[in-house]
């Protein structure tokens, strides 16, 4: 007999299901639409069973356009809805990126706050599952460039259980990145709480060197973790959460107790996400740095279909120690 | 394509001003050439190149202070073709021939930094010393003194931990260790450090004699940090080396006679060819033999400081040779006109106080040397020989070494040597 019944353990995927239909619960505007979203029950599965459920009212197949069904989300967030848009994957967001950008992320703004935009993007990103160049990259780096945007990246299951009622009660267009590497991570059902969108999470504390992580990589910062906890370094593991705005204050208190940081980014290294959080630190704790900060990033190359190249593109733990360990004193450098 | 670089002329110097250019563009030089005129913190140093070649453009304006490590020319082989298209696309706009001589335009300090590209400044970073912004924070709260730490970080970098390790600021922790606070709240409770770092450009006299006092200082207090060295001494009869050398003087021309302080110098030169172990350096945490016996002759200049040119390959050099090559040096180092293989070259160093009336001498290595030889006064002394007590001129001979690199059984053998060394004289 084992001591945990199924229903206290739950996948990522089941996780977000339920944020998404306790929000269609709780609130009649709340409807949800993308490709496949409906009768296929979602390109990944999240939204299985919720047609059934609500009907084709709320649970709206689209057509392949990405700046339609974007654009449409945005002028229903305009007449008051609040919609749960579904983008397949961030590779494809690309085609939405004029409404992302010129009109979910300025009408608040050009409109003197008269439009608030209260849209709900998400799309799921990353590497690993071997489906190419075409729908395998983490793109948040350039999204995370918009002001009037505000990114969220769960890596949890209680992350993904809780973070959407937030995004939807949210003034402000909110894009959530799903890792497909998560969807099948299982956890124990969270406790029926509530998450902020604004902080940094300190997934495992430390003292010895701060790494920094989001989404799918914090999985892989945790395994580093443990690996260089044989060694006796004693890595922190930050897990950022909000990719806009950063939270600053989490990331310069680690680093200030730790004095070494390496960021972890799926996205490619040139004008990344980690090129922005290392230049903060360097900004605003440069006199508490003990080695220059490190990043791990993914190869920059179309991500590969082959296993083994895909593999090798991504950030690993195995890099993550390596460079710790040069940090701590190899002189192999 | 050769490069020629602003050379190190001792351990005390991370960067030097290029006062005078003795080439241009399309000169043919070869190895020893005087090529530049090079100005330390200490002196006026001519540059020799040590490559055969062609100048092809000079990269640096006279006048201009760079790090130790710079490319100041660069060379191409005896008839090739001088550099038609620069050596890559990118330094075209930003690294036109130049051609210095009679009122051309200066190079600039920009261009010469585009000149060299972010991964080759390894070799000027080679010689500064790497340190995290926390690790100088802490040692500046410390009063901790970095050029005597060695790093343990990344390529070397000095951390936190090495500052907290070393043996100065163990000896501040411990009357407060029960109180440290944390390095992050720390708003230097200690009084800043009262000597900033010179800085250098010294043309006026007065500079110059501060700068080198600095530079001194430093190397001294880095050499006292680094090097655990241990003393002995032994008192030599000099009598029978002293009345030979009386003897073969009689046969030398006034202006060529050969002073004790040569005989002294060939004898140490003699005995540091048969114990290399004290004839090198220590770099790296190894022991390096030196590829001679270039003897460092500390020679004191006149405005105070001091400086050890080198006098190659001093055990083959006859007596009356030394004498003439010392006297050599002593000139040029004094009107500040030494060459760079001087500067950088001595494996051993001999300092001789005895005309300034004391009887022996404690010296201070000069890293990364591994010994250095003092000697006293010349006086006479009482001396026992066969249970009867004589007067006899003798000299206290000297011996610091690194305790890395030798023990007191191999520098005692080699003071004797240089005794021994000194009852022959005829075979110096």
């Amino acid at each position: 007999m084992s001591s945990v019944s199924p229903e206290t353990r739950m996948t990522y995927r089941e996780a977000i299901r339920q944020a998404i239909r306790e929000a269609l619960l709780a609130d009649e505007n709340v409807f949800l639409m993308g490709e496949d979203v409906g009768q296929y029950g979602g390109s990944f599965g999240v939204s299985k069973g919720l047609l059934a459920e609500f009907g084709p009212e709320r649970i709206r197949d689209t057509p392949l356009s990405e700046s339609a069904f974007v654009g449409a989300g945005i002028g229903a967030a305009m007449g008051g809805m609040r919609p749960i848009v579904e983008v397949m994957t961030v590779n494809f967001c690309l085609l939405a990126l004029d409404q992302i950008m010129n009109n979910a992320a300025t009408i608040g703004h050009m409109s003197g706050g008269q439009f608030p935009i209260p849209v709900v993007i998400r799309m799921t990103t990353g590497a690993g599952r071997q489906v190419a160049g075409q729908h395998s990259h983490s793109l948040e780096g350039w999204l995370a460039h918009i002001p009037g945007l505000k990114l969220l990246a769960p890596a949890t299951i209680a992350d993904a259980r809780y973070m959407l009622a937030p995004a939807l009660a949210d003034p402000n267009p909110v894009l959530i990145f799903e890792h497909g590497l998560l969807y099948n991570q299982e956890g124990d059902q969270p406790p029926d709480a509530t998450v902020d969108i604004e902080c940094a999470a300190v997934r495992r504390s430390g003292t010895d060197v701060t790494l920094i992580a989001y989404g799918g990589t914090v999985p892989t910062a945790l395994d580093a973790a443990e690996e260089l906890a044989q060694d006796g370094v004693d890595a922190e593991v930050i897990d950022l959460r909000v990719l806009r705005p950063l939270d600053d204050r989490a990331i310069i208190d680690s680093v200030t107790r730790t004095h070494r940081a390496v960021v972890l980014d799926e996205g490619w290294r040139s004008g990344s996400l980690a090129a922005e959080i290392s230049a903060r630190i360097m900004e605003q704790a440069f006199y508490e740095l003990d080695a220059p900060v490190a990043r791990v990033c993914s190869a920059e190359v179309p991500m590969p279909y082959a296993k083994h190249l895909e593999q090798a593109a991504m950030p690993r733990s195995e890099t993550v120690v390596a460079e710790v360990r040069q940090m701590l004193g190899g002189s192999d450098g | 394509m050769g490069e020629f670089l602003m050379p190190s002329l001792g351990a005390d110097m991370d960067a030097g001003t290029l006062l005078e250019w003795h080439v241009k563009p399309g000169d043919t030089v070869k190895r020893g050439d005087i090529v530049a005129l090079v100005d330390t913190s200490k002196a006026e140093i001519e540059v020799e190149i040590f490559e055969d070649g062609v100048v092809d453009q000079l990269l640096v304006a006279e006048g201009s202070r760079v790090p130790v490590g710079t490319v100041l020319a660069t060379l191409r082989a005896t008839g090739a073709q001088a550099t038609a298209s620069p050596p890559s696309p990118a330094a075209a706009p930003s690294a036109p021939r130049i051609q210095l001589p009679d009122g051309a335009a200066p190079v600039t300090a920009p261009q010469v930094e585009r000149v060299a590209p972010p991964e080759t400044i390894q070799s000027p970073a080679a010689h500064r010393i790497r340190v995290s912004p926390l690790a100088r924070r802490a040692a500046e709260r410390l009063c901790v003194d970095l050029a005597a730490i060695s790093g343990t970080g990344p390529r070397g970098a000095i951390t936190l931990a090495d500052v907290e390790r070393s043996p100065a600021s163990l000896a501040q922790q411990q009357p407060t260790s029960a109180v440290q606070p944390p390095v992050a709240e720390i708003t230097s409770p200690l009084p800043p450090p009262s000597a900033p770092v010179a800085p250098l450009p010294a043309t006026e006299n007065a500079d110059r004699q501060d700068a080198m006092r600095h530079a001194i200082g430093a190397l001294m207090a880095r050499s006292k940090h680094q090097i655990p060295h241990y003393y002995l001494q032994l008192e030599i009869d000099l009598s029978s080396a002293l009345s030979w050398l009386h003897e073969s003087n009689a046969a030398r021309p006034i202006e060529g006679r050969v002073l004790p302080s040569a005989l002294l110098l060939s004898a140490v030169a003699h005995a540091a060819a048969e114990m290399p172990e004290m004839n090198g350096f220590w770099i790296d945490d190894a022991f390096t033999q030196g590829p001679g016996v270039h003897l460092g002759v500390a020679v004191s200049l006149r405005g105070g400081g001091l400086i050890a040119p080198a006098l190659h390959d001093a055990d083959r050099k006859t007596l009356d040779e030394l004498m003439t090559g010392v006297r050599d040096l002593v000139q040029r180092a004094r009107a500040g006109r030494l060459r760079s293989s001087e500067m950088s070259d001595p494996t051993l160093t001999v300092t001789n106080l005895g005309e300034r009336g004391v009887d022996l001498v404690h010296g201070v290595i000069y890293p990364p040397q591994v010994a250095l030889v003092g000697f006293g006064a010349v006086r006479d002394r009482p001396w026992a020989v066969a249970g009867m007590l004589g007067v006899r001129p003798t000299v206290i001979a000297t011996l610091a070494a690194d305790h890395r690199a030798s023990d007191g059984h191999s520098g005692g053998l080699f003071l004797n040597l240089v005794d021994q060394k000194l009852q022959k004289p005829e075979a110096l």
